[in-house]
């Protein structure tokens, strides 16, 4: 249905009823309420003292260290996904086979989730509590509150990103130009990449920002397997929980801000996307 | 005829990319999670009830529940206004404010929690003129409503958008023309048909809420009995070594999210039987 138009095209001039410009009214006003002051919140708070102490909060050894494991974590655990999700999707959507619906059901089981049983599970898995973490232990390798269980936690909260998003369009987009690559002597690879990779690569670029997003803005599940090691363990996130644990809001907020300016970046790319996806339908 | 596991297709891949995918999904999903189910046999049945009965995990449950719940109500309201103006209207800054719906999506937990935080505290730029009022929000149980209204919003709003967009403008125009009132069409004609939708979005952002951590525990103070989510509860018996504890409280969360899951697909099941 097309929406209708509140201004006049021409003059500018607001044309609508008393109930739709109440409606708009209460609409930007509980959306700047509640998304765009937190997000005012953020800057404000990180350039309270100017921006020399904002540059400042970033030449530290902590944050550097926290800005470090946060790229290798999304790093490995990102394009691990990305593998995942293409596969899942690729079985799910290209073929019938029976217990399909719970499959797709358990892929999206990481989002039903809380994160900190997210994080539980890996403790009850890895812990020093258990034979298998005792034992990894005596080998000397951590796994619980140390970078290991890090990109593992962060691997089960973004699992589902990438096959969620594939899945739908790839079942809508069917088998018949596959199948025609196949017919002509295509091999399986060369489907995969000169047929199937062109028609989904914007909603798998987006599924990536998604996914790499979330991994390196996680919070609670890294929380509770990290041990919140300074300089070690400690993720961007976590390095933020920190400083603000010590009243040092400024640094708190000058980092925060790079998750938030990501969020800001995930927010256009996806707007962008869809712009790109809504284009190429009307054609 | 044969019974064959997948129907036949000419396409290369199905063995590989199951076999990943099972694999994957057994590795780093079902195994952990079952452990979780492993370690609750642990304890005994009254030791069970005793844990997720104790005086403390109820005074969270009923916080947690409570301001999830009214969270997902006010969301459910405003969410559908939202929606409404965002697919019926076209006014000049739209775009951006369809855009940021998603915010609190995309910017991670632990920010929103402390920019909330800062916001709500009585020296905020919110916390502040209730403060004068003799009101507190941040530290008290109207903080965790409001940071879980946050997390929760485009849950709504994001459902009910392609179900108001695929509404039939005839059927209102029909309503219209056989005498009805705006309040009539909307209660009678609009409300029923976007209903499942709207349900739905209120399922997933009650659910969201309840497993919610990151932008919680900042605004919420943590005071024992008063302010503590049941989410950080199990964090604090993981803190204490207290395995067993936390597996139990986890159980329980678990739970109630199969549960909300279990309503979330029965209302789309339905709603599918209706339109047929």
């Amino acid at each position: 249905m097309r929406p209708r138009r509140i201004t006049n095209k021409k003059t500018g001039r607001l044309r609508g009823n008393a109930t739709s410009l109440l409606l708009i009214f209460i609409t930007t006003a509980f959306l700047a309420l509640f998304v765009l002051l937190p997000l005012a919140a953020v800057f404000a708070e990180a350039f309270r003292k100017g921006s020399e102490a904002y540059f400042a909060s970033f030449n530290d050894r902590y944050a550097l260290a926290a800005i470090r494991l946060t790229l290798l974590t999304a790093a490995i655990a990102v394009p691990m996904n990305v593998v995942f999700g293409v596969m899942a999707a690729w079985c799910i959507a290209k073929f019938e086979f029976p217990g399909k619906n719970i499959l797709i059901t358990l892929i999206d089981l990481p989002f039903a989730i809380s994160p900190v049983i997210a994080g539980l599970i890996f403790v009850l898995a890895f812990g020093r509590q258990t034979a298998l973490g005792g034992w990894l232990i005596e080998q000397d390798i951590k796994i619980i509150f140390a970078v290991p269980g890090i990109v593992l936690a962060t691997i089960f909260v973004t699992f589902p990103f990438v096959a969620r998003e594939l899945i739908p369009l790839m079942q809508e987009q069917g088998t018949l130009e596959e199948e025609a690559a196949v017919s002509l002597g295509a091999g399986g690879w060369s489907v995969f990449w000169k047929v199937t990779l062109p028609n989904i690569k914007w909603a798998l670029l987006y599924s990536v920002i998604l996914c790499n997003a979330r991994a390196m803005g996680e919070f609670g599940a890294v929380s509770v397997v990290s041990g919140h090691i300074r300089g070690v363990t400690n993720t961007i996130p976590l390095h933020v929980e920190t400083l603000y644990a010590e009243y040092s809001y400024v640094s708190a907020f000058s980092v925060a801000s790079l998750l938030a300016f990501l969020g800001l970046v995930t927010l256009v790319a996806k707007t962008i996307l869809e712009w790109k996806t809504k284009r190429k339908d009307k054609r | 005829m044969k019974w064959k596991f997948k129907q036949h297709s000419v396409l290369p891949g199905f063995g590989m990319t199951l076999g990943v995918a099972l694999t994957y999904l057994g590795l780093i999903v079902l195994l952990p999670l079952s452990l979780l189910v492993w370690n609750t046999s642990s304890l005994s049945w009254s030791e069970f009830l005793k844990v997720v009965c104790s005086a403390q995990i109820v005074a969270s449950y009923k916080l947690t529940f409570g301001a999830s719940f009214l969270a997902a109500v006010v969301n459910a309201v405003f969410g559908f206004i939202a929606a409404w103006t965002l697919t019926r209207y076209r006014f000049p800054g739209k775009k951006l404010l369809d855009a940021i719906v998603d915010m609190p999506f995309a910017m991670p937990t632990a920010v929103s929690g402390i920019a909330l935080t800062t916001i709500y505290a009585p020296n905020g730029w919110i916390g502040y003129w209730f403060a004068k009022a003799g009101m507190k929000i941040a530290y008290t149980p109207i903080g965790v409503f409001i940071a879980l209204t946050f997390i929760g919003l485009p849950f709504v709003v994001r459902t009910l958008q392609p179900s108001l967009d695929d509404l039939d403008k005839e059927i209102e125009e029909a309503a219209e023309s056989l005498g009805a009132t705006k309040w009539q069409t909307f209660w009678r004609v609009i409300l029923p048909s976007v209903l499942p939708a709207l349900a739905t979005g209120f399922t997933l952002a009650f659910a969201r809420a309840l497993g919610e951590y990151g932008s919680v525990v900042f605004i919420s103070g943590n005071l024992p009995m008063k302010t503590e989510i049941t989410a950080l509860l199990i964090y604090t018996k993981l803190e204490q070594f207290d395995y067993a504890g936390a597996t139990a409280i986890s159980v329980v969360m678990l739970g109630a999210s199969f549960v909300l899951m279990l309503i979330i697909n029965m209302t789309q099941w339905y709603a599918r039987k209706g339109k047929k």
